[in-house]
């Protein structure tokens, strides 16, 4: 039994399943009020928050990523064509959090429109790393993982279309679990790249994903792409696992990947194979084509998933002669750089000059992805790989598109092929916390969980 | 005017060959908008009343197809002639308007739900391309002329998400006549599924056409130029007759037509061009990634089938064979289902199915037009009434023809008029006798002329009778009378 009083240290460890013990048997409202305090602190130099709510309902104190919609709160998505939206309604995760007794108490900076991989992309300026406040948290989910990593929430929601979860819990050394595409529902979400994206947990423990997971998922009448799959995600946690097949592929030590990272990822092997695990090392060759399609797929949708922020019903409306000219002023002035970038190449990709030559070429380059992970998944339990080839950069030290694209090598493969992945902490190189992720075939969400929460206990030597 | 400048209108068909193809929305009928749970019965309501974040574009609201779209879909697609495609999926078309909220119109590109039907205006297959699901989008009030010259626009978005069958025909049609007739007989096909009311005027269907002209005498085709704006049956066959002199004015002054759009203007009866194609839009049509694509089963296509009713066409051919109808009267009384039912309904009951279509076309038809249908009340038992009254000889055709008339606008019983009014009609023998007798003796010049061989002047006889029996006399008899006087 938890006791009554906490202080603010131990509130910045507590985990989701003893916060809910807490609950149980003591006044909630010290869990919100702790975490408001802690924002209070910290957020003055993480900026992880673009708003907080100052009032929550009791309950468990949670961020959520501000590109998902909480009623009758401000929904920005970190870009100033949306700045004074309030959401009219709750997005189903938010409705399913409420109902379990979750507290949102505010929601978590990201890269404008969850495009970007450090969360400097946001309108309402960058957020830091809490293991280092020059560095970025990555992104764009990166308000939400250094909202968990420095305890001012128990958990977050992030959302994640090519890495957007997995690599900023990599970069600020937390859990970040993106879930199978059409577990979670997707209503409420500001749509990036609409068959890509997913909502999912940030959290301190593989377990808190599993609980949290427990709460979100599920078939949602509201979200077409949702499928009919009970699932308990928490029944591996804590059991012993069996002896796994384990396939790293060999792209895992390509050059543009840190000596470093490289390093941990070969202690990482030794690590499984101590524990009785097999490593196999095997030759994926199409994760390199990974970025160059995952960067037709999701501006195409971009483009279209963006064109209903045009200044005539909700957000910016810059005043102009004319209705193209009102289009042009409010989008231009609206939406930042590398959104518009994205726009610009997604509305390319489209035309209908060029729509087999990238659009359709992109989606066969897509099967043929999944089908080489599927093939590796036939043999193998997981794939597992460095969740990025890099730990956290200084902000602004990236200004490169295609080196700021490579980052996410690693983890657009999972969102190409719908596939469930996890990333969690494995050290640190120097002072920067390194993510490894681990993947597993469509719906094996439960068991890829259970195997992570295993290894994450003995790497706490319990 | 402008036709008698080029030659008579007989032949001119003969050396320019109009080529049409129509492209059709028709709002289907279902209860709720296409991905949404919001009414899809909007006509006449507030603006901005029946919305929700999904078909105002909200961010993160999605679709989410509804199963009714599909049933009447494969209904309209079944009737006329299609295959029904099984792997149904839907595209987004792309493009800015303020009256599409979502910057994209949900729509089937890549896949329609039916192809390669037809549809038979008086013998000639037009053959229909495809037929798709798309959601409709919103309507613009503007303070001014357009969305260019208006100070602000207001926009109301009740419309937004209802549901639309899109109906491409091949370019079969041979004539602008032809054209108002395939739309004629698409409504009542419509009325007939009950899967849209097709009323043109309420917008419930919409049509634009695409128009070309084929010089016979040198072979040369004219460019093709899309028609819209055509509100009415009387429009689409208006502004595409328009459009063909148009044309034929240019190929014979050897200028090139233009690739173009034009607007049907209603207050100069002239189309006037909107855009070329030249701007035409890209739409970079995609699919749409936030509905799975929708695998219709052999059932749902068979049930659906199943409960397919007897449409225009089959009914058309079983009056003519069974009522013995010519195949025009039959199309007047197929048309519209509800009138179809009616006469069906009082074909049986009064077995005179001819006799019946007779006064469906001539009185009824006629109280409609000058009436109004709801000012109308007639049964099966008011023809009933009717015709067994001038069977019996009680009435002549003339009388009944007014009493069928104060019947039907006051919901009364015809015998009851005439028992109430004393019209029954004379029958007697011996007063007509007494009274032709009279006419006779009146009129000696008359009777000698008769008799001399100027057959005609029976009926002015018949007359003189007749009114003095104030129009009452059985025809048959006073004829029988006057032919013994004067023929015996």
């Amino acid at each position: 039994m938890e006791k009554e009083v906490i202080n603010k240290e131990e509130f910045k460890k507590l985990t989701l399943r003893r916060a809910f013990d807490f609950l149980e048997n003591s006044n909630g409202q010290k869990l919100v009020e702790k975490s408001l305090e802690v924002i209070e602190n910290e957020d003055k130099i993480l900026n992880a928050f673009i708003s907080v709510n100052k009032n929550p309902e009791i309950g468990v104190p949670i961020g959520i990523k501000d590109n998902i919609n909480v009623m009758d709160m401000e929904t920005t998505c970190a870009s100033k064509i949306l700045k004074g939206y309030i959401a009219p309604y709750d997005a189903t995760v938010v409705k399913k959090l409420k109902a379990a007794k979750f507290a949102i108490v505010g929601k978590t900076n990201l890269d404008e429109f969850a495009m970007g991989a450090s969360t400097e992309y946001s309108a309402f300026g960058v957020t830091r790393n809490p293991h280092d406040t020059d560095r970025v948290a990555g992104g764009s989910s990166g308000g939400s993982a250094a909202a968990v990593a420095s305890g001012e929430v128990i958990a977050a929601l992030g959302s994640d279309t090519g890495g957007s979860i997995r690599q900023p819990a990599a970069f600020c050394g937390v859990v970040g679990f993106k879930p199978s595409y059409g577990l979670v529902s997707r209503y409420g979400l500001v749509a990036f790249a609409s068959s890509l994206d997913q909502i999912g947990p940030i959290t301190k423990t593989v377990e808190d994903s599993a609980i949290l997971m427990n709460v979100i998922a599920g078939r949602d009448e509201n979200d077409s792409t949702t499928v009919d799959r009970k699932i308990d995600f928490t029944q591996f946690i804590g059991k012993d696992m069996p002896k796994m097949k384990i396939a790293v592929p060999k792209q895992s030590f390509n050059e543009g990947v840190e000596d470093g990272i490289k390093e941990k990822m070969q202690e990482f092997i030794r690590f499984c194979e101590s524990l009785g695990h097999n490593v196999d090392i095997v030759d994926i060759d199409e994760i390199k084509y990974s970025v160059a399609t995952y960067y037709i797929i999701a501006p195409s949708e971009v483009s279209s998933n963006l064109s209903r922020f045009d200044g005539v019903k909700y957000g910016l409306r810059v005043s102009a002669d004319g209705l193209r000219q009102m289009y042009e002023e409010s989008r231009g002035i609206g939406f930042g750089d590398e959104v518009r970038r994205r726009i610009l190449i997604g509305t390319f990709t489209l035309s209908a000059a060029y729509y087999d030559a990238y659009f359709e070429k992109a989606q066969k380059v897509r099967r043929k992805i999944s089908m080489k992970l599927s093939e590796v998944f036939e043999t193998h339990d997981f794939i597992v790989t460095p969740t990025s080839p890099i730990t956290a950069f200084k902000v602004g030290s990236v200004s490169d598109p295609l080196v700021y694209y490579m980052m996410d090598i690693f983890t657009i493969p999972a969102n190409l092929a719908g596939l469930p992945a996890i990333s969690i902490p494995f050290g640190k190189v120097e002072h920067l916390p390194v993510g490894i992720q681990i993947m597993g075939p469509r719906f094996s969400d439960a068991k890829l969980l259970g195997f992570a929460d295993n290894l994450e206990r003995h790497l706490k030597g319990n | 005017m402008r036709r008698n400048t080029i030659m008579e209108k007989t032949n001119i068909y003969d050396r320019f060959k109009p080529v049409i193809g129509l492209e059709i929305h028709v709002q289907l009928n279902t209860k709720t908008k296409a991905f949404c749970d919001c009414s899809a019965d909007v006509f006449e309501l507030e603006p901005n009343t029946s919305i929700c974040p999904v078909c105002t574009g909200q961010p993160g609201a999605l679709p989410v197809p509804s199963l009714e779209m599909f049933e009447l879909g494969v209904r309209l697609g079944l009737a006329l002639n299609c295959e029904i495609n099984k792997y149904s999926r839907f595209d987004r078309k792309n493009y800015f308007y303020p009256d599409l909220p979502k910057g994209y119109q949900i729509t089937q590109f890549f896949f329609p739900l039916a192809e390669h039907g037809y549809l038979e205006v008086n013998g000639k297959k037009i053959r229909i391309t495809r037929i798709h699901l798309e959601e409709d989008a919103g309507k613009l009030f503007h303070a001014g002329d357009s969305i260019t010259e208006s100070e602000h626009s207001l926009v109301d978005m009740n419309r937004c998400g209802i549901p639309l069958a899109e109906i491409v025909t091949e370019p079969d049609i041979e004539s602008p006549e032809q054209a108002r007739i395939f739309m004629e007989k698409l409504r009542s096909i419509l009325r007939y599924l009950g899967v849209s009311t097709g009323d043109m005027e309420k917008g419930a269907m919409r049509c634009d056409a695409n128009i070309s002209v084929v010089d016979m005498l040198t072979g040369k085709q004219s460019n093709k130029v899309e028609v819209k704006n055509m509100n009415s049956f009387k429009f689409v066959e208006k502004a595409l007759e328009y459009e063909y002199y148009r044309i034929i004015e240019l190929m014979e002054k050897g200028e090139e037509v233009q690739r173009e759009t034009r607007g049907w203007n209603l207050n100069t009866k002239t189309t006037v061009s909107m855009r070329s194609k030249e701007e035409a839009h890209d739409y970079r049509y995609f699919p749409e990634p936030d509905i799975p694509p929708v695998l219709l089963s052999e059932e749902f296509i068979d049930r659906i089938k199943s409960t397919l009713v007897e449409l225009p066409d089959e009914r058309l051919k079983r009056f003519v064979d069974e009522y013995k109808l010519n195949s025009n009267d039959a199309w007047v009384l197929v048309e519209d289902k509800e009138v179809g039912d009616f006469y069906e309904e009082v074909a049986k009951k009064v077995n005179e199915p001819k006799e019946v279509a007779n006064w469906f076309l001539t009185e009824l038809f006629r109280l409609y037009g000058e009436y109004g249908k709801d000012k109308i009340h007639v049964t099966t038992e008011t023809f009933n009434e009717i015709i067994g009254l001038i069977k019996e000889g009680t009435i002549s055709r003339n009388m009944a023809k007014e009493i069928f008339q104060e019947a039907a606008l006051n919901g009364a019983s015809p015998r009851k008029i005439v028992e109430e009014r004393g019209l029954k009609q004379v029958d007697d023998v011996g007063l007509i006798e007494e009274i032709a007798k009279r006419v006779i003796e009146s009129n000696p010049k008359q009777v000698e002329t008769f008799k001399a061989g100027k057959e005609g002047l029976f009926g002015f006889f018949v007359g003189q009778v007749m009114k003095e029996l104030k129009g009452k006399g059985n025809p048959k008899t006073v004829n029988e009378v006057l032919n013994r006087l004067l023929r015996g």
